[in-house]
């Protein structure tokens, strides 16, 4: 599909086709009031030597340079360039949507495997085409355990990303969905107790992530046991999808929200993104989105399709399971073409890094003084310390170091002022985590 | 497939047989026409509360979704559980195997509504026509 301007000659040459004199006359079935009379106040038109210009000036806004110990959902991680010259193909890039199954076998063969690779993920037994992001992934697990359960209350970890949180409530607010939230303990896991002492037969789901927003390891069985004890679905977020490169399979979850973004999209301004849902076989007609499905063709030969799509709002229209009706699916197949260059072996080294680093900048941290570590759990590649003064006021002094120091716990979760979320991924070099511990040390050192 | 003289038929193509306080509900064989194949069946389970005219639970064939109406209102006491794995049996015995759910009616039912056979067949010519006018 291209995109082309429309001269005057063939807008009166359409008209004519249509049988109307002239665009008012076409449009005059829509009430005046509705009708936009002043010109879409947008610039241009320009040349194109005007737009490549506009263009270049923006990319030279662009920071170069700058070493990052930000993470907080959104992860900094090694791409290959593979990856880009096999999602900019036209056949990937510029068709939209996999409806016709017959002419876009391509397209159904990449979501299969995308599927097939979050199912070996994520030990679950169906993945859908991908959703938005991690948090309408989420927030549509818990839908699904809604329709399932029959029930209206849900119990949500209070460290799941705040973001994730939002997006659930918001979907909460006028649907008469009860959400609650289980608080976390001294170590930054989910407090087993207070979840235990919340869960009554009226609840649908218990959601929990891992590792969680303080990158902190949960022990899902101990959680998913008392989850089942009560007849509600465990659902398991997980917002960094390199950990499953180290980490136990979450097959503990009736269903897996995740985000896909660490697997070879970059974070640019926060998205584009791509969320995944999986879960087990039993529940596929529960599950939002599309689900792209091998079959055989009169021949015998191999091919794709959508199956089960008369669950989905094109077909169902207010009765389907979501009201997504797309999916990500140049993201998803970006993660696929990642995640297939790096294979087993590559995702686990990437992960190991990640932990090793990661260990490192802790210890390097600790050396600090006035610096503790806030939580003593297990994690991956984030970690929280204590300051002794406002993260932010730390954070403006490393960025005239050209570091994007750590993230403000204290915004989302008042109760953690004063307290820093490091991430650190298989990009840092030791030598820049070392000159991040010395520019810490410093800014620490400067009287207030 | 002829249409069972004792039964009472819904507009929205269910069928309903009653006995005493207790009746058996279906779709029709016209309903399962249009449908298509069968894949699978949602139905509700025995204890629910089901109300005359309300969806009770859903008909998945390979074209579309489709709601199934309560002729009557009641509390089932049963479901059809072989159609969770032999669906198919909708398309070859609506009227009969393919029963959906039972249901203990709640007060005296009102079937006063609903179309004897006769009447029913001549609403679906009169639908068949409709569709090639």
């Amino acid at each position: 599909m291209r995109y082309l301007p429309k001269s005057p000659a063939e807008r009166q040459e359409m008209l004519a086709a249509i049988g109307a004199k002239s665009i008012d006359e076409l449009f005059s079935s829509i009430p005046d009031r509705y009708r936009l009379r002043e010109a879409l106040k947008i610039p241009g038109p320009y040349s194109e030597a005007e737009v490549i210009q506009y263009f270049k000036d923006r990319a030279a806004e662009n920071s170069n340079g700058y070493t990052s110990f930000l993470g907080a959902g959104v992860y900094n991680h090694l791409r290959s360039v593979v990856t880009d010259a096999i999602i900019q193909r036209g056949e990937f890039l510029t068709s939209y949507t996999p409806y016709q199954a017959e002419i876009t076998q391509g397209t159904l063969q990449a979501i299969f495997e995308f599927q097939t690779l979050m199912c070996q993920l994520t030990g679950q037994e169906v993945a859908n085409a991908s959703m938005y992001d991690g948090s309408t992934a989420m927030t549509e697990a818990v839908l699904m355990a809604e329709r399932l359960t029959g029930r209206r209350r849900v119990l949500v970890a209070r460290s799941v990303h705040p973001e994730y949180r939002e997006v659930l409530k918001t979907y909460a607010k006028n649907s008469g969905l009860r959400v609650e939230e289980i608080p976390f303990t001294a170590i930054g896991t989910v407090d087993a107790k207070a979840l235990q002492a919340a869960l009554r037969d009226d609840v649908a789901a218990v959601v929990v992530q891992s590792p969680n927003f303080f990158g902190v390891i949960e022990s899902h069985t101990p959680l998913a046991e008392a989850t089942h004890a009560s007849g509600a679905l465990y659902v398991i977020a997980v917002a960094e999808g390199v950990s499953l490169g180290l980490v136990r399979p979450p097959a503990e979850a009736d269903i897996v929200a995740m985000e896909g973004q660490s697997f070879g999209l970059p974070p640019s301004y926060g998205g584009p993104f791509a969320g995944v849902i999986a879960s087990r076989d039993k529940f596929v007609r529960q599950m939002p989105g599309r689900l792209a499905g091998q079959t055989t063709d009169t021949e015998g030969r191999r091919g794709f399709v959508l199956t089960l799509a008369t669950r989905e709002q094109h077909i169902r229209r207010e009765k389907a399971t979501s009201n997504i009706c797309t999916n990500q699916a140049l993201c998803a197949l970006a993660a696929t073409v990642h995640l297939t260059l790096l294979g087993k072996e590559g995702l686990r080294e990437m992960a190991q890094q990640n932990l090793s680093k990661a260990q490192f900048a802790l210890s390097e941290l600790l050396k600090i003084p006035g610096v503790r570590r806030t939580f003593d759990a297990p994690f991956f590649n984030e970690f929280v310390v204590d300051f002794p003064r406002s993260v932010k006021l730390i954070d403006a002094q490393l960025l005239r170091e050209k570091i994007i120091g750590p993230f403000a716990l204290g915004t989302p979760y008042p109760e953690l002022t004063k307290r820093a979320l490091v991430c650190v991924t298989e990009t840092t070099t030791r030598a820049e985590i070392e000159r991040f511990a010395d520019a810490l040390k410093r800014a620490l050192e400067q009287p207030i | 497939m002829a249409y069972p003289k004792q039964y009472r038929y819904t507009k929205e193509h269910e069928w309903i047989d009653v006995k005493g306080n207790l009746a058996t509900i279906g779709i029709t064989d016209y309903a399962q026409h249009e449908l298509g194949d069968v894949v699978f069946v949602e139905l509700p389970k025995p204890g629910t509360k089901i109300e005359a005219g309300k969806s009770f639970g859903t008909v998945e064939s390979v074209k579309a979704v489709s709601e199934i109406y309560a002729p009557v209102g009641g509390e089932v006491i049963e479901a059809n559980t072989e159609l969770q794995n032999t669906p198919e049996k909708i398309n070859t015995d609506p009227h009969g195997a393919a029963w959906l759910i039972k249901v203990r009616l709640t007060d005296a039912a009102n079937l006063s509504g609903l179309m004897d056979a006769a009447a029913y067949e001549a609403y679906i010519a009169s639908k068949g026509k409709e569709a090639s006018a």
